[in-house]
């Protein structure tokens, strides 16, 4: 019975080996697709939704004090919400 | 560039030379070992973090809407040193005329003003950006502290950004006449990543955990339970969750389209959907036109009641914690006064939102119909960056 197992796990082993390396083939090939000289656009202030803090703040703050929801907009909290 | 690729070339080849001494069956895997080596070293960020541009910033905001008019400046200077830290400045005063339907159909209208003032510092070191602020906002019958950290880094040569944000805040809560009686402290998680795409496209990913400890309501504010009017009773803690997915994209020359989503839940049981829409666009040298639409929609916490039926620990009666959607169109101008390139920018902006709000199971006392309103908000400002 152990030879059984022994020998099917020597039979196995070069496929699990290639599966292994097949994973570790997937990983390494990735690297940044956009270099950085392609990312002149991203920089323009129309891909960029939060351009003012004080307009950002100032949104944030109506909001909080009148939806029950909070959070997740990228703006720090704070003050308080009495308006 | 080309010196990064050598470089990385360079440390393959070692990689490889260093793993071909193992064993036959060892050697098997150097290969693909030694190309993971590779991939992970060419994740090496290629170009550093920038601290925000040095810049002054005046606004007048107002909020005009369901009986409240809040308005007041704001200012905002920042300045760098050393181009390593930048510190920053910031000044806000809310005038607040107060007659909203909770004021005149419980209470007086009245009329008081908040003043707060930030400070902060952003410390830049190769891919990362730690920047740390406190606040401070105080009015007659409520004071309020905060402190916070973010730290945003570059990873996989700069096409991934990671923002980690803790704040924390401490509330004095007073009521007039009657001085500070109680306190709210606050906690707040945020993580963040910002994924460039392609060339044209970004999507975002926010996450907030926030939680409340204290007095989390209004002193003034009154419940109805079998019609009759009582103070409302609040749970002392409060924890809430919201996950927030965005994509923005330049669709054409000069012109930009984004979309978000955001879901939020909270202890209280209240569930809420934000859906925004918007598109951006250069028109002409100097103009820059926003639109934008935001739906929002919220259910009810569990203690809410617009007139309780029965006796129960909590009760509120806050349209804020009731079931209700708003619509939001809004439109922002930017106008670029005067540029001299390498030296300064001067901006004027002009934005306006309309807000909706209609609740659906909050009723104006004073007509026994349901309660809706609309609002205007508005901020002029004048940015300055050198």
């Amino acid at each position: 019975m152990n030879a059984i197992l022994v020998r099917a796990a020597r039979a196995l082993a070069p496929i699990v080996a290639c599966v292994g390396v097949s994973l570790l083939l997937g990983c390494s090939p990735i690297e940044p697709w956009v270099k950085p000289y392609e990312r002149e656009r991203l920089a323009d202030p129309i891909m960029q939704l939060q351009r003012q803090s004080l307009v950002a703040k100032h949104n944030e703050h109506v909001r909080e004090v009148r939806e029950g929801s909070r959070g997740a907009n990228g703006v720090q909290g704070g003050g308080c919400g009495c308006n | 560039m080309a010196a990064t690729e050598r470089l990385r070339a360079l440390l393959r080849r070692a990689a490889r030379r260093a793993l071909s001494a193992l064993s036959a069956r060892g050697a098997r895997l150097a290969a693909p070992l030694a190309g993971l080596l590779g991939g992970a070293l060419s994740s090496v960020p290629a170009a550093a973090m920038t601290l925000p541009e040095d810049a002054a910033e005046a606004m007048y905001h107002l909020y005009d809407g369901g009986g409240v008019t809040a308005q007041g400046p704001a200012l905002l200077v920042r300045k760098s040193l050393m181009d390593k830290v930048t510190l920053s400045g910031s000044y806000y005063v809310d005038a607040v005329s107060n007659a909203s339907i909770d004021v005149v159909t419980t209470a007086s209208p009245y009329k008081e003003t908040r003043k707060e003032f930030g400070i902060g510092a952003d410390y830049a070191y190769r891919d990362s950006l730690i920047t740390v602020g406190y606040s401070s906002s105080d009015e007659p019958d409520y004071k309020a502290q905060g402190v916070s950290i973010d730290v945003a880094q570059e990873v996989f040569g700069g096409m991934t950004t990671i923002k980690l944000g803790y704040s924390r805040g401490q509330d004095d809560v007073g009521r007039k006449g009657e001085g500070f009686f109680d306190y709210a402290k606050h906690w707040r998680y945020r993580l963040g990543l910002t994924q460039i795409l392609t060339p044209r496209w970004v999507a975002t990913l926010n996450f907030e955990a926030v939680s409340d400890e204290g007095f989390l309501g209004s002193a003034y504010r009154a419940a109805q339970v079998f019609g009759a009017l009582v103070p409302e009773r609040n749970p002392r803690t409060r924890s809430s969750r919201s996950i927030k997915l965005g994509a923005i994209g330049e669709i054409m020359p000069r012109t930009s389209l984004h979309a978000d989503y955001r879901y939020f839940y909270d202890t209280w049981d209240i569930k809420a959907h934000t859906f925004e829409i918007g598109g951006s666009r250069h028109v002409g040298e100097s103009f820059l036109i926003d639109a934008s639409l935001r739906y929002y929609s919220q259910s009810k916490a569990l203690f809410y009641y617009d007139n309780a039926p029965t006796e129960t620990l909590y009760v509120s009666r806050n349209r804020q914690l009731s079931t209700f959607n708003s619509l939001a169109p809004n439109m922002r101008v930017t106008y670029q006064y005067k540029q001299v390139p390498g030296q300064y920018e001067i901006k004027g902006h002009l934005n306006y939102e309309y807000q909706y709000y209609k609740f659906k199971d909050f009723t104006d006392i004073r007509t026994g119909q349901l309660y809706s309103h609309g609002a205007h908000v508005l901020q002029l400002l004048v940015t300055a960056t050198f």
